[in-house]
């Protein structure tokens, strides 16, 4: 470990709290979105323990109303847009390209606090009763009958909006300005790309939730009409406004991970994505053809036949580039020197989890199939598969990638596994029973179901409680790893990217002379197939 | 030195359009064109902001990226405007079957 | 990799210009991350002010009649007083970011009030305004009244065109509609005024950057960043006059 890395350069609280640092400032994010997590964790908890049983018997359905509607507005806003670019994207962008920091590191440490003051907001609606609207804030319940916290509520998503656009708009920037001599844009990491692709839509989308709030509050607080039918104002405008960032917000939260996953591959395959230009452009595609498929969440809200059509035909196509991807990880694969480390094994997760979950929305894409499942636990566990067995699986498998890179150390390999597993089983058993569900009648957003339900949620509760073990058992290796773990040197997985040519941890400039690049991504030594003995 | 530096008499002649045009649109509200008063008046103003984004905040002299930007998010606008509009616009064309009333 | 305009020779290592941040290579850089990050940020005010253009087009083609009697009942002279004090305080900031590039400090400093008394009187303006529709009732919410100026009694025989019997139903919709009107009226100009305000206040930080000497034809970039977004509130502007002020006064 290198005498003076960026974790002790300065000491202090002031040097971390003012610090203009992306590493430190991805720390601090990594520290926050956890609190997050565990907090939309304990929403769930109360969730899964009210439907373990049909009848409305742990809580009132008010009350369970709170639970679902805080579970989503703290696992969408506060954890997973934020989650990998407030994190990894923040931490590794920077020496990825070649570069000290990122364009404005005062932007950055701003992005941060704004995202802390959003949470307070939503911290205070949470300890003054909750709010129970649904994540979706959909009028004119949220405007006018709702008599809980949503104003509190929706300013603290308005405020973490910004600090989403600030985080887009650094990112492109520094993508756009800061790369070093010979890192052209085709020599880039495909997490850099994937990165970029995010960027784009948090800085084209962010804006219009961030106007449909305010509109939202002004009705609220100043009985405005804009949305209010019973003068002539239009509800469904309100879902239009809404979706228009809310679709393309879901791949703001895989898109990143999407990036995490073509480096696992690679690295854990020891060869270059199959496809690479392919797999670059189709981050683009999928952040430019998500702008266009929103109306699919409102296919039974009264918009006109002819327009659900043409939003169901453009959600088929959004499909495409993500299958791109997955064809070109599994080509990567294949003949590739494969293993199973730990960032490996959520990758594996991945592919399949991801894949079930994107197949899923078709059925949902479909006009037919939509009218019979939409508002049901099928829809539930669609976007679960991707958000969980997707996005959340790309971050633990892209934490558990960097780590030794950020703090210089590597945690148990035993544990970590253990972790892996459990994740993904508890996962499958939490999510999959709801597809059933779902298929089967049972409404989402509801505290009581009819007894012929119960055995599927009873089985969907306990896998939430092995996943809840998956999720808390990191917490423990990793932490015990900053003090005990085996000291990681620059590159202990033999993987390819400017970031492993830093110490570990890296020093505060990252690097002391800029790169000059000049070779292609994913270079590994010679690939030596293995022998195949013929009798 | 960087960035282009314009003439004064550049800046003069653009704010000199803007008030002509100006005038011309509050003119142009006092006649019934029907239709057209709309087409007429959003034409106004984007020439109008055309001429602001082009020479006062110098796009004309900026790099490809630069324009490209101005153009995006215009273009993201009108997908949010035009695909809004083809549900509103839409819905008087269908009677939807029965299962869907 | 941007090349630096001077070349080497100005730019040793003994010889960086005071601005320049450390992860920046040349200034040069350092301008058009700026530039590009200001477009940028801009691009999101498109479509932020854009939410608010998709709901006024959606009620303007809904309830045509409503809007053209909201519109026509705000005093014109207002609003075309404000579009000229408004491009006229784009021309002096146009031109604040000329004197800067050409090393002119006292002009820059000049132009850049200009520009922010200008603004102040726009602002000015609104607050007449906002006062007048106060007094009419016109302010969206529970206190709302529609009464064409002139006719301070509400209901079916007041507020209407004279030549045509109105239902009830009408003339609660006209209620109605607009109220929707004002709501996208205070909600647009509102959020423009709350922009002004924060351009102005960004000028006199600028101003007093300029007055202190801070700016040159090397290193101008926060004026020019200023620059572009006082523009792009009048472009907002350029666009909020025509569709709030002259829907149809024929």
């Amino acid at each position: 470990m290198p005498a003076t890395h960026y974790l002790n350069n300065g000491h202090g609280l002031a040097s971390w709290l003012l610090t203009k640092d992306h590493k430190r400032i991805a720390i601090m994010y990594l520290i926050t979105i956890s609190v997050f997590f565990f907090l939309g964790g304990l929403m769930a908890a109360g969730i899964r323990l009210e439907l373990a049983t049909p009848e409305g018997d742990f809580v009132q359905s008010d009350t369970y109303n709170k639970f679902f509607t805080l579970h989503g507005v703290i696992m969408v806003f506060f954890f997973l847009i934020p989650s990998i670019p407030a994190t990894l994207g923040n931490f590794l962008i920077p020496p990825m390209i070649g570069a000290k920091d990122l364009a404005f590191p005062r932007i950055n440490l701003l992005s941060y606090y704004i995202y802390l003051l959003g949470g307070v907001f939503t911290i205070y609606a949470i300890v003054a009763g909750g709010v129970d609207t649904g994540w979706t804030f959909y009028t004119p319940y949220s405007a006018a009958a709702s008599n809980t916290n949503v104003i509190p509520t929706a300013l603290g998503v308005f405020i973490a909006g910004f600090s989403s656009i600030l985080t887009g708009l650094n990112f492109i920037v520094t993508i756009h300005r800061m790369r070093a001599p010979g890192m052209t844009w085709f020599r880039l990491p495909l997490f850099v790309w994937a990165h970029y692709a995010t960027s784009l839509i948090q800085v084209l989308g962010t804006p219009v939730i961030a106007i449909t709030i305010v509109m939202l509050g002004v009705e609220r607080a100043f009985g405005f009409g804009i949305f209010d039918p019973s003068r002539g104002g239009d509800p469904v405008l309100f879902q239009h406004l809404f979706w228009f960032y809310s679709h393309p917000a879901v791949y703001i939260m895989i898109l990143p991970a999407l990036g995490v996953q073509s480096e696992l591959i690679a690295n854990f395959s020891k060869k270059k994505i199959f496809g690479y230009s392919f797999v670059a452009f189709s981050s683009l595609a999928i952040a430019v053809f998500g702008f266009i498929v929103w109306a699919h969440h409102m296919f039974v809200s009264g918009i006109s036949t002819y327009a659900a059509m043409v939003f169901s035909f453009l959600s088929f196509s959004v499909a495409i580039p993500s299958a791109v991807k997955v064809f070109n990880w599994t080509a990567t694969l294949y003949r590739g020197a494969i293993s199973f480390e730990t960032p490996m094994l959520y990758a594996y997760g991945f592919m399949g989890l991801f894949t079930i979950g994107g197949l899923t929305g078709l059925f949902l894409a479909t006009l037919g199939t939509d009218i019979h499942m939409h508002d049901t636990y099928f829809v539930v566990a669609h976007f679960h598969y991707i958000m969980v067995g997707g996005a959340i699986m790309g971050y633990m498998g892209g934490l558990h990638f960097w780590w030794p890179k950020m703090v210089g150390r590597m945690y148990s390999e035993f544990l970590s596994r253990i972790a892996a597993i459990l994740i993904f089983v508890g996962f499958n058993l939490t999510f999959f029973p709801q597809f059933i569900l779902g298929y089967n009648g049972m409404p989402r957003r509801y505290h009581a179901y009819p007894d012929e339900f119960q055995v599927l949620n009873v089985m969907s509760s306990a896998g939430a409680t092995v996943l809840g073990f998956g999720y808390l058992l990191p917490v423990v290796y990793l932490l015990w790893s900053l003090k005990h773990g085996e000291v990681a040197g620059p590159n202990p997985w033999g993987a390819s990217g400017l970031e492993w040519q830093m110490t570990s941890p890296p020093p505060t400039e990252n690097f002391p002379v800029t790169p000059r690049v000049t070779t292609e991504p994913y270079e590994f030594t010679p690939h030596v197939p293995r022998e195949i003995k013929v009798v | 030195m960087f960035g282009h530096v314009s003439p004064l008499k550049v800046y003069i002649g653009i704010f000199a359009a803007l008030m002509v045009l100006t005038v011309v649109t509050i003119l142009v509200a006092y006649v019934d064109l029907g239709e057209m008063n709309k087409v007429v008046a959003m034409g106004i103003a984007s020439f109008k902001a055309t001429l602001v984004v082009l020479y006062f905040m110098h796009v004309k002299y900026s790099s490809r990226l630069t324009k490209l930007i101005v153009v995006s998010g215009f273009f993201f606008l009108a997908i949010l405007l035009t695909l809004t509009m083809a549900d509103y616009g839409s819905r008087q064309w269908v009677n939807p079957p029965a299962i869907l009333q | 990799m941007h090349a630096d305009a001077h070349g080497h020779a100005g730019h040793g290592h003994g010889a960086q210009h005071p601005a320049l941040q450390h992860q920046f290579e040349t200034m040069g850089q350092q301008k058009e991350a700026a530039v590009l990050g200001m477009w940028a940020f801009l691009l999101t005010e498109v479509l932020f002010f854009g939410g608010l253009f998709m709901a006024y087009m959606l009620y303007r083609i809904w309830y045509p009649d409503a809007f053209v009697a909201a519109s026509t009942s705000i005093d014109l002279k207002w609003g075309a007083l404000n579009t000229v004090v408004l491009i006229g305080s784009s021309l002096t900031m146009a031109l604040a970011v000329r004197a800067a590039q050409t090393n002119q400090r006292k002009a820059t400093v000049n132009w850049l009030i200009l520009t922010m008394v200008l603004g102040t009187v726009f602002l000015g303006v609104k607050v007449i305004e906002y006062a007048d529709k106060f007094e009419h009732h016109h302010v969206p919410g529970p206190n709302f009244v529609w009464a064409e100026p002139g006719h301070e009694a509400a209901g079916a025989d007041a507020g209407t065109a004279s030549d045509h019997a109105v239902s009830a139903q009408e003339a609660a919709n006209l209620q109605n509609h607009t109220q929707i009107f004002f709501s996208l009226y205070f909600t647009m100009t509102g959020l423009h005024a709350l922009h002004m305000i924060i351009g102005i206040g960004i000028m006199l930080v600028i101003t007093w950057q300029a007055y202190s000497g801070r700016f040159s034809s090397e290193y101008y970039t926060p004026v020019e960043m200023t620059g572009l977004y006082w523009h792009f509130v009048d472009i907002v502007w350029i666009y909020l006059f025509p569709l709030l002020y002259l829907i149809d006064r024929s």
